[in-house]
């Protein structure tokens, strides 16, 4: 399957199952649209007589000749062969706090709630969820648990137990625990900033870009602007720290001009951001519509032109969503099995509970067991690990499969009512986001 | 290449070569927590050859 497409001046084809991605002249573009595999050592008379230049197009053929026998043109899907469900669970995430002191309006998890009413996770509960991910991880070393909520901070002793637990249990066991925190940065001081700094390898801290964006949508309980009070906070993080952090946000369909946010953190110094669509049920008035896809689109493109263009200045940033290593990305049994809600990544609620993933805590249905009665309900498991790329239709169908891994299993729930049934607004939005990602490669390989 | 600029060294079936160890980092663990994508996550083993 090829993807060929025009953007920014470049002719770009994709041969997705190989993941070889190529700039063409107009001619091979236009010749490569014409052919069909298998290809033979000469071009075929009957597409080469619809050339003016017969030459110039028998040499391009020559050169895209070359990259089929090399496998890097026309190759073959991956089939279901390529996955490998092992049962084991490797990444937890810790609802520590169904609650927040702020009240922003587009939360899916009803301002902290998830619509299960105000609670903190206890230690022992904590405890009892690493303990589970020692024994399901099996012969995973690399284990990740991140404090997610509402907002962890406050629950931040628990937190910082929970982490003297791991790191004090992980050196018996042989693993590596990478802790992570999502906050919404009002609670930080000096004390969790160090925290934070010291053993969580990646720190998310929620913004949405300038004030007016941010403040719209992101309020205290009194419904006051959070902007003023989280930016210099998250400066003071960010300078003191050396591993990973995202300052990340969310647009929703009242702000579509979300280009402007993005630079506007880039321009405060931040060089690590991700702004991402917002994840509501389909009644909402915030959640995205296919009217809104021209729009976003052209952002996305507007955003990636910046970021070329700052990049050749020296003050380059990196946009999660435009994030590709075409040499050194994940291997294709990760892109095949996708995000791994409910087969490999699970979250813990206060109350003990286990769901397939963060979001899936507001879907009764899907509560996969309980860490005090010991239940797991593994066959749910295998129907998640069953759910992937080659056995999707509609997924072996697109030619970014290979880059979403089968998008966002609760995404697809919220919008469309089962896991397995592909959101298309999402699905439009990661092709869009694929295709300037690439573009980006072709025009700083340009630079090379 | 004349008519061709190819922007990766390897393809995936190269790479699937004694890949596949399930050690890389589930991707909502990363940044976004709402919109799931894979490429975009680092593969463990080549970042565990970058740091040696």
């Amino acid at each position: 399957m090829i993807h060929f497409y025009k953007l920014n001046g470049y002719n770009i084809a994709l041969d997705s199952p190989s993941g070889a991605v190529h700039v063409l002249t107009d001619i091979a573009h236009d010749l490569l649209s014409r052919l069909n595999p298998p290809l033979g050592d000469s071009c075929p008379a009957d597409i080469l007589a619809g050339f003016d230049d017969r030459e110039a197009t028998a040499e391009a053929y020559g050169d895209l000749y070359e990259l089929y026998r090399a496998g890097m043109l026309f190759s073959e899907d991956w089939d279901a062969e390529t996955v490998h469900p092992t049962g084991l669970i490797k990444s937890l995430c810790l609802n520590v706090s169904h609650d927040c002191n702020m009240r922003c309006r587009y939360c899916f998890a009803e301002t902290g709630s998830f619509s299960r009413g105000r609670s903190l996770m206890s230690f022992e509960t904590g405890k009892r969820a690493l303990d589970f991910l020692f024994e399901k991880s099996g012969p995973r070393k690399n284990l990740e648990v991140d404090f997610f909520g509402g907002e962890p901070l406050m629950n931040f002793d628990v937190v910082k137990r929970l982490v003297e637990y791991g790191r004090k249990t992980e050196r018996a066991l042989g693993k590596n625990i990478r802790f992570t925190i999502t906050t919404n940065g009002s609670l930080l001081d000096d004390d969790s900033i160090a925290f934070i700094n010291a053993h969580m390898s990646n720190a998310v801290l929620s913004i949405d870009g300038c004030r007016e964006t941010n403040d719209k949508m992101r309020t205290f309980e009194d419904g006051s602007g959070t902007y003023d009070d989280i930016l210099p906070k998250y400066k003071r993080l960010t300078a003191g720290r050396s591993a990973d952090y995202y300052v990340r946000g969310t647009f929703t369909r009242e702000n579509l001009n979300f280009c402007d946010d993005v630079l506007h953190l880039a321009d405060l110094g931040f060089d690590q951001i991700s702004v991402e669509p917002v994840v509501l049920g389909a009644d909402s008035k915030l959640s995205l519509r296919a009217e809104d896809l021209p729009v976003i689109f052209a952002e996305y493109e507007k955003l990636a032109a910046a970021m070329i263009e700052r990049e050749r200045e020296g003050r380059g940033f990196n946009f999660f969503h435009f994030m590709i290593d075409l040499d050194a990305g994940p291997c294709v049994y990760k892109r095949v099995k996708g995000c791994g809600s409910g087969s490999e990544y699970a979250a813990v609620t206060p109350d003990g509970d286990i769901y397939p993933c963060h979001q899936f805590v507001s879907f009764p249905r899907y509560r996969m067991g309980n860490l005090y009665d010991g239940s797991f309900d593994t066959d749910m498991q295998k129907r998640f690990a069953g759910c992937n790329i080659t056995t999707n239709q509609e997924c072996r169908a697109c030619w970014a499969k290979y880059y979403c891994g089968g998008g966002c299993a609760a995404n697809n729930l919220s919008q469309c009512g089962d896991p397995v049934k592909p959101y298309g607004i999402a699905c439009e939005l990661e092709r869009k986001r694929v295709e300037c990602a690439l573009m980006i490669k072709a025009a700083l390989a340009d630079d090379e | 290449m004349k008519n061709v600029k190819t922007l990766n060294k390897t393809t995936y079936a190269k790479k699937a070569q004694n890949a596949g160890c399930g050690e890389c980092q589930a991707s909502c663990q990363s940044a976004c927590k709402t919109s799931c994508t894979v490429a975009n996550q680092k593969c463990e083993k080549k970042t565990a050859d970058k740091k040696n």
